[in-house]
């Protein structure tokens, strides 16, 4: 391959902490909070895979339909989620369950897309946390615009911490090669938009490798575009948690945005509905499995003497907690009524639809039992008779 | 009273827009210094700054799509698509991303965003500079769809339009841009989604929109001439349908012709012939008849004037009409 394929040449790889859990300097980032700070992220990734398991143990059971896992990017959601200002937005994928955890969102809130009683059911202005984006990279240029209307409100580069704020998109390799992320790279560098362009690199799009998306390292593509762009050690939190702060930092200042390639791994399937062994060796995931992100943070806190038996008992104890907590209001979860949803189409409801609903009431009024309890009772039922 | 084109009545109107809110912002090809392709933004970035009326990179879905998120920012974007066939690259961003914003957030995200348009054909343009792209739209729950036919229809609909906490696509009728008409500024608009008879007559209603009711009442002129008396409701608003100004129509005439450029094959005719079937079937005295595109793509300038519905094929089905 030639060096016009810019696929030649050292790839840089920002890492402040080894796999086997030893801190490292970087000439240009450096992780500035204490062991208080790296255990809390620690904390934050234990629980993050912890509802990660039970999501997917709840689809196994039926209870959802579909789980998507972010088993083995906690480091990458945690560093990113917790470099956040109080006054970040942030655009997510489908995946970023941990970056939601970080910024408060509660995980049934999650579970509820997955389990098919809503679109995505939170407030999404309240926890400056966007609904999942299911069409893969469309989200990237609603970041976008969004930090573009940022910057008309004169929330950058004004020098006031209690003003300024950036917009954080997240995306994956598979969306690289989508026409929406490369139009939002050229928007968002064209009108200098307070924005972190955050791709998780976890070297498959289903089935597909990362070198069916890209001959080059993804964070080249940057420079392509007019902007900076950083590759981190996506399994490492210190590492992730200090790109993200300076690029943020340099985003709320007005200097534009940025790329970072958090190069991570997914240890799980694409979702629940996804078979890997068919396309990947094990003997990869067994090379990963050994860089897993929270176990060098464990062996790290352990070297340093600040985490002991006790800490990582009582996070295991908050963890099982957590995901008990979290079953038991996840199948509360109450069915929407159909009828409810035709009052959601509009803002200003048209007569037509209201026509619609009124005779789908009339519809459904025609019947003896026509409570909704009565007519979900009918599905389980159904559903039995299969087993 | 003002004399205006409808491009300069649009004009007119956005200008109105920016200076009522100053969250409205503009964004397309070329609408900055050039005015756009059609001069309907001109000298609006000189007066509003390049802030609020945004040159945008060559990117329809890149347009749409950062709408999107101005528009969850609290902002009301006014993208211009620069012609109707190169709608299709943001064909996701408008159809996925911002027609079910509102569904999925149960109402908690309203998208004050508005799409517009130059649409149909008749001004010997080359190939997808002359498409009819409303059905698609009018298909998408979450999304209204609007039509002007006149300089005055085009100076409040698109302050309405942009007033409206709902995706719009505003369609403008690219061949009628410089035709003029009165614009009283001062005066009340109709409500933006409501149809309006502007002919009425007894013998047969004519159903159109856009750039079709020129046509339709250039064929109730001939038709006078051979004693029918045709009715004509400009329907202004194509999703939702404004069905009452039909039906009543329908209930009097008892025949009714639709006409547009789009294809025929689920059209707004088709959709239009069984509403008029299911709701006034005792009146009809006729079945619905549809002028319309044929099943064809769009073909070459030179032989548009056969493919577009003119007063021949609006008369022709006339005809058939008042045979049954």
């Amino acid at each position: 391959m030639s060096d016009a394929s810019g696929a030649s040449g050292e790839v840089e790889l920002v890492q402040l902490l080894t796999p086997e859990g030893e801190r490292l300097e970087h000439p240009e980032y450096s992780f500035g909070g204490d062991d208080d700070q790296i255990k809390s992220f620690y904390r934050d990734m234990v629980l993050t895979r912890r509802i990660d398991a039970e999501a997917t143990a709840l689809q196994r059971q039926g209870e959802l339909g579909l789980w998507a896992s972010c088993l083995g990017q906690e480091a990458a959601q945690i560093g990113s989620g917790r470099a956040l200002g109080k006054r970040d937005f942030v655009f997510p994928t489908y995946r970023e369950h941990g970056v939601a955890w970080c910024l408060g969102v509660d995980p049934v809130h999650l579970l509820g897309l997955f389990r098919g009683v809503d679109l995505g059911g939170w407030d999404s202005q309240r926890y400056r946390f966007h609904l999942y984006t299911i069409v893969i990279g469309a989200q990237t240029l609603h970041a976008t615009g969004y930090a573009m209307g940022v910057e008309r409100d004169g929330l950058v580069g004004t020098g006031d911490p209690d003003r300024d704020m950036a917009v954080i998109g997240y995306f994956g390799d598979g969306a690289s090669s989508e026409g929406d992320v490369n139009e939002a790279f050229i928007f968002a560098s064209s009108y200098n938009a307070p924005i972190v362009f955050f791709c998780q690199n976890n070297q498959w799009a289903i089935s597909e490798p990362i070198e069916r998306q890209s001959r080059i390292p993804l964070y080249r593509r940057a420079s392509g575009f007019g902007f900076p762009g950083v590759r981190v050690d996506g399994n490492d939190v210190l590492a992730v948690h200090a790109a993200t702060t300076r690029a943020l930092e340099r985003a709320r200042s007005g200097s534009g945005p940025t790329l970072i390639e958090a190069y991570t791994y997914r240890m799980g399937a694409h979702t629940t509905s996804d078979d890997p062994t068919k396309y990947r060796l094990a003997d990869e995931l067994e090379h990963w499995r050994l860089k897993d992100p929270i176990e060098r943070l464990k062996a790290y806190l352990r070297r340093s003497g600040s985490g002991d038996d006790a800490f990582f008992a009582d996070v295991e104890t908050e963890a099982s907690d957590l995901a008990a907590d979290v079953r038991t209001r996840c199948l509360a979860l109450p069915d929407p009524h159909l009828l409810d949803l035709f009052d959601y189409v509009y803002a200003e409801q048209t007569p037509y639809l209201n026509e619609q609903k009124a005779t789908y009431a009339e519809y459904l009024g025609s019947f003896e039992d026509t409570s909704p309890a009565g007519s979900r009772q009918a599905q389980p039922a159904f559903a039995e008779s299969l087993h | 009273m003002t004399m205006l084109t409808m491009a300069k009545a649009l004009n007119a109107g956005l200008r109105r827009a920016l200076e009522a809110d100053p969250q409205v912002v503009i964004a397309g090809e070329d609408v900055g210094k050039l005015g756009g392709v059609f001069r309907v933004t001109e000298g609006l970035q000189k007066d509003f700054g390049e802030h609020r009326v945004i040159d945008s990179p060559l990117a329809e879905s890149g347009i749409v799509g950062t709408a999107v998120g101005m528009a969850l920012r609290g902002y009301r974007p006014v993208c211009e698509i620069q012609f109707d066939g190169f709608v299709f690259p943001a064909f996701d961003q408008i159809v996925t991303q911002a027609a079910k914003l509102h569904f999925r957030s149960r109402g908690l995200l309203p998208m004050p965003l508005v799409i517009r348009i130059p649409y149909g054909g008749g001004i010997g343009a080359v190939e997808h500079h002359s498409e009819s792209p409303e059905a698609y739209f009018c298909h998408t729950p979450g999304l209204k769809v609007v039509t002007c036919s006149n300089p005055a229809d085009a100076y409040w609909m698109i302050q309405q339009a942009i007033a409206s906490d709902d995706p719009i696509i505003f369609l403008e009728p690219k061949r009628r841009y410089h035709e003029r008409a009165e614009v009283d500024e001062k005066g009340t608009p109709p409500p933006l989604y409501s149809a309006r008879v502007v002919r009425p007559g007894t013998d047969v209603t004519l159903v159109g929109y856009g750039p079709m009711i020129k046509i339709c009442l250039d064929a109730a002129e001939a038709a006078a001439e051979d004693g029918h008396d045709l009715e004509v409701i400009d329907l202004r608003t194509l999703s939702p349908l404004d069905m009452a100004v039909v039906v009543e129509s329908v209930q009097k005439t008892g025949r009714v012709v639709t006409v547009h450029e789009a294809q025929l094959n689920l059209g707004l005719g088709a959709e239009l012939a069984a509403r008029i079937s299911e709701q006034c079937f005792y009146s009809l005295e006729a079945p619905v008849l549809r002028v319309a595109g044929f099943d064809t793509p769009y073909p070459p300038s030179r032989v548009e004037e056969d493919y577009l519905p003119d007063l021949d094929r609006v008369l022709d089905l006339v005809d058939r009409s008042l045979a049954y």
